[in-house]
C-alpha cells in the first residue's frame, strides 16, 4: 500500500517536475500537459507492441513531448496567441494525434508484453524484495531526473531561463531572445511530462487517450503541496525536491480518497472535484499564511 | 556610434488617437559622449530611448548603430550593444534569484549555452566588483534580490550593465523612483562608472541642475523635437537660469509654466 503511493507519486512526480518548470520557472501556465502526458503513454505503448527497444521507446516518448511543447511555444511566440490559449490549442490537437499514435484506438492494453517494469523486475530479482522493486527503480529514476534538472538550471542557459520567468525585460536587455528560451523551457517541461506518461502506461498496463484528463490540475496541486509543506527557498535543488515530495503527498491524499472515500459516500468520480477543492484550500492557506507573516516589501527604500 | 536620421514616430497613425511622439529627429552620438536629456512630460524623451533601444520601430527614418542600419532589428539583438536602465528598479534584476546568479546572467551579453560559468573565480571577481558600490552587498551574494532595497537594486543594475561593457548606455530617469539619498548615491556611481570605464551614455533627467552638472553634452526636447543641443565649453557655462531663458527664447512660452514642468530643485 504505502509503496504503491510512493511509486505512483514518483511516476507522476516526473510530470510534476515538468509542470514545475512551466508554471514556476517559466511563469507560463502551460495546458499542453493534458495532451503530452497521454502522448508519451501512446508512443510508449505503440513502441512496445512494435518491439522497439524499451530505452529507445522512452527516449522517443520524451522527444514526442519536446515537440508538443515546442508547438505550443511556436503558436504563442509567432502568432501572438496568449499562453493559455496556445496550450489549449496544442492539447486539443494532441487528442487526435494520440488516437492516431495508438493506431486509431482509444485504448491499448499492455498485457503479457515486456515493459521497462518487467525488465527491471527481472534484473532486481533476488537483490530487492518483490514488493519494493518498482519503488527502488522509480526512486532512482526520479532522483536522476531531478539531479539532471538541478544541473541544467545551474548552467548559464538554465539561469537565464529562470530569469526570464521572473523578468522578461532583463533577458531582452541581455541580448537573448525570450522566444528561444520559452521554446527550450516548454520543450523540456513537456518532454518530462511525456516521459512520465510513458512510465504511467507501463505501470497501469494500458495507454488511454483519456489518461491526461485533469493531469495539469494534479501537477499543479502537487507543486503547491510541495511548496506549502516545505520551506520557501531560492535553491533549485530544494524546489525540485519539493515538487517530487509534493507529488507523493498528493497521491497519498488521492489514495485515502480512493480507498476510504466510501465512508463518506464518495465515489472515484468525485476525485476531480476533490483535486480542485484541494487546490482552492491550498490557495486559501497560502494567502492567509502570507497575511500573517507579511513578507518584506519587494521595493523598500531605506 | 549611434545615429538617427530623419526619425519620425507617430502612434496610432490614421486613427483619431493619432499622436506624433517624435516629429523629426536627427542625432549623432559620438563615442565617449555623455549626454543628458531634459524636457517636460510628453516631450518624447522616453520615446527617443525606445527608438534607440529598439523597443519600437520608427514610422519614418533610419537608425544606425556602429554604421550598421539597425532600424528593423529587434530589441534583443540591439541589446548586445546597448545597456539600458529603467526608472523601475525591478526591471533590471530578477527578484527571486540570488545576487550571484543575477550577476552571472548579466556578466556577458548574448545567448548562453549549457556551460556552468559560476565558479569560485567568478564569485571572487563579483565580490571585488561589488565592493565598488560600498553597500556591503559583497557579503550578501547568496541572498535573493527581493530582499534588497530599490536603491541597492538600482545601484546593482548599474554595476551589472557597466560590467557587460555595452557600447552605449541608456539611463531612463534611473534615479527618479528612489528617495533623495539613494538617488544621490546612484547618480554619483553613474558618474564615477562613466568616467572610469569611458562609457558612451545618455541620461534622461527631470532635474536641470543634474543635467548641467553631468555629462559633456545636453539635449533639450520639446514636442517631439530636439530644440537645444549644446556641448563642450558652452555646456559647462550653462546655468539653470540660462537654460530656462533659452527654452523661453525658443518656444516663446511662459517662464512660470516651465518652472513647474522642469524641476530645478537643489
Amino acid at each position: 500500500m504505502i509503496e504503491g503511493i510512493f511509486v505512483e507519486g514518483l511516476i507522476y512526480g516526473i510530470m510534476v517536475l515538468g509542470v514545475f518548470i512551466s508554471f514556476r520557472v517559466l511563469d507560463f501556465p502551460d495546458l499542453t500537459v493534458d495532451g503530452s502526458f497521454p502522448l508519451g503513454a501512446a508512443i510508449m505503448a505503440t513502441c512496445i507492441l512494435a518491439g522497439v527497444n524499451l530505452w529507445l521507446a522512452l527516449l522517443l516518448a520524451f522527444a514526442g513531448g519536446v515537440i508538443a511543447g515546442y508547438v505550443t511555444a511556436l503558436i504563442h511566440n509567432h502568432l501572438k496567441v496568449p499562453n493559455l490559449l496556445a496550450g489549449i490549442l496544442t492539447m486539443t490537437m494532441l487528442y487526435s494525434v494520440n488516437i492516431r499514435v495508438l493506431g486509431n484506438r482509444a485504448n491499448v492494453p499492455l498485457l503479457n508484453v515486456d515493459t521497462v517494469l518487467t525488465v527491471v523486475n527481472d534484473k532486481l530479482d533476488g537483490i530487492v524484495p518483490d514488493d519494493y522493486k518498482s519503488l527502488v527503480f522509480f526512486v532512482l529514476v526520479a532522483l536522476l531526473l531531478k539531479f539532471l534538472l538541478d544541473l541544467f538550471f545551474r548552467t548559464d542557459l538554465g539561469l537565464t531561463i529562470g530569469a526570464m520567468g521572473n523578468n522578461e525585460q532583463m533577458v531582452v536587455s541581455q541580448g537573448v531572445n525570450p522566444k528561444t528560451l520559452k521554446a527550450i523551457g516548454l520543450g523540456l517541461s513537456n518532454g518530462l511530462v511525456a516521459l512520465s506518461g510513458a512510465f504511467a502506461a507501463q505501470y497501469l498496463g494500458f495507454a488511454d487517450v483519456g489518461l491526461g484528463q485533469g493531469i495539469i490540475i494534479s501537477g499543479l496541486a502537487s507543486v503547491m503541496i510541495g511548496e506549502f509543506l516545505i520551506m520557501k527557498s531560492n535553491r533549485i535543488s530544494v524546489l525540485t525536491l519539493c515538487a517530487l515530495l509534493g507529488s507523493v503527498c498528493f497521491h497519498g491524499v488521492l489514495y485515502v480518497g480512493r480507498y476510504y472515500g466510501y465512508l463518506i459516500n464518495m465515489t472515484p468520480n468525485d476525485l476531480n472535484l476533490i483535486k480542485g477543492i484541494l487546490i482552492i484550500v491550498l490557495l486559501v492557506l497560502t494567502q492567509s499564511r502570507k497575511l500573517k507573516r507579511p513578507s518584506k516589501a519587494v521595493v523598500k527604500n531605506d | 556610434m549611434i545615429e538617427l536620421k530623419d526619425v519620425r514616430m507617430i502612434f496610432g497613425q490614421g486613427t483619431v488617437n493619432e499622436n506624433v511622439a517624435i516629429s523629426n529627429i536627427n542625432l549623432k552620438v559620438k563615442e565617449g559622449d555623455f549626454i543628458t536629456v531634459i524636457g517636460s512630460n510628453g516631450a518624447g524623451k522616453s520615446t527617443l530611448f525606445n527608438l534607440i533601444a529598439g523597443t519600437i520601430t520608427p514610422t519614418i527614418g533610419s537608425i544606425f548603430l556602429n554604421d550598421k542600419n539597425v532600424t528593423r532589428e529587434p530589441e534583443y539583438k540591439r541589446a548586445r550593444h546597448i545597456g539600458r536602465i529603467f526608472q523601475n528598479p525591478l526591471l533590471g534584476t530578477a527578484s527571486n534569484m540570488s545576487l550571484e546568479d543575477n550577476m552571472m546572467i548579466t556578466y556577458r551579453k548574448g545567448f548562453k549555452w549549457l556551460k556552468r560559468s559560476l565558479n569560485h573565480a567568478k564569485r571572487e571577481l563579483f565580490r571585488q566588483e561589488l565592493t565598488q558600490l560600498k553597500m556591503g552587498l559583497e557579503n550578501r551574494m547568496k541572498e535573493n534580490l527581493a530582499m534588497f532595497s530599490g536603491g541597492q537594486r538600482q545601484a546593482l543594475t548599474l554595476l551589472m550593465v557597466v560590467l557587460s561593457k555595452p557600447d552605449l548606455i541608456l539611463l531612463d530617469e534611473h534615479t527618479a523612483a528612489l528617495d533623495p539619498k539613494n538617488a544621490e548615491i546612484v547618480l554619483e556611481l553613474t558618474n564615477k562608472f562613466i568616467e572610469e570605464y569611458k562609457l558612451t551614455g545618455m541620461m534622461i533627467t527631470h532635474n536641470m541642475s543634474h543635467a548641467i552638472e553631468f555629462g559633456n553634452r545636453l539635449l533639450m526636447m520639446d514636442k517631439g523635437e530636439i530644440i537645444f543641443d549644446v556641448e563642450g565649453e558652452e555646456k559647462k557655462a550653462l546655468t539653470v537660469e540660462r537654460l530656462l531663458e533659452k527654452f523661453h527664447e525658443i518656444r516663446h512660452t511662459s517662464f512660470q509654466n516651465d518652472r513647474t514642468l522642469l524641476a530645478e530643485d537643489k
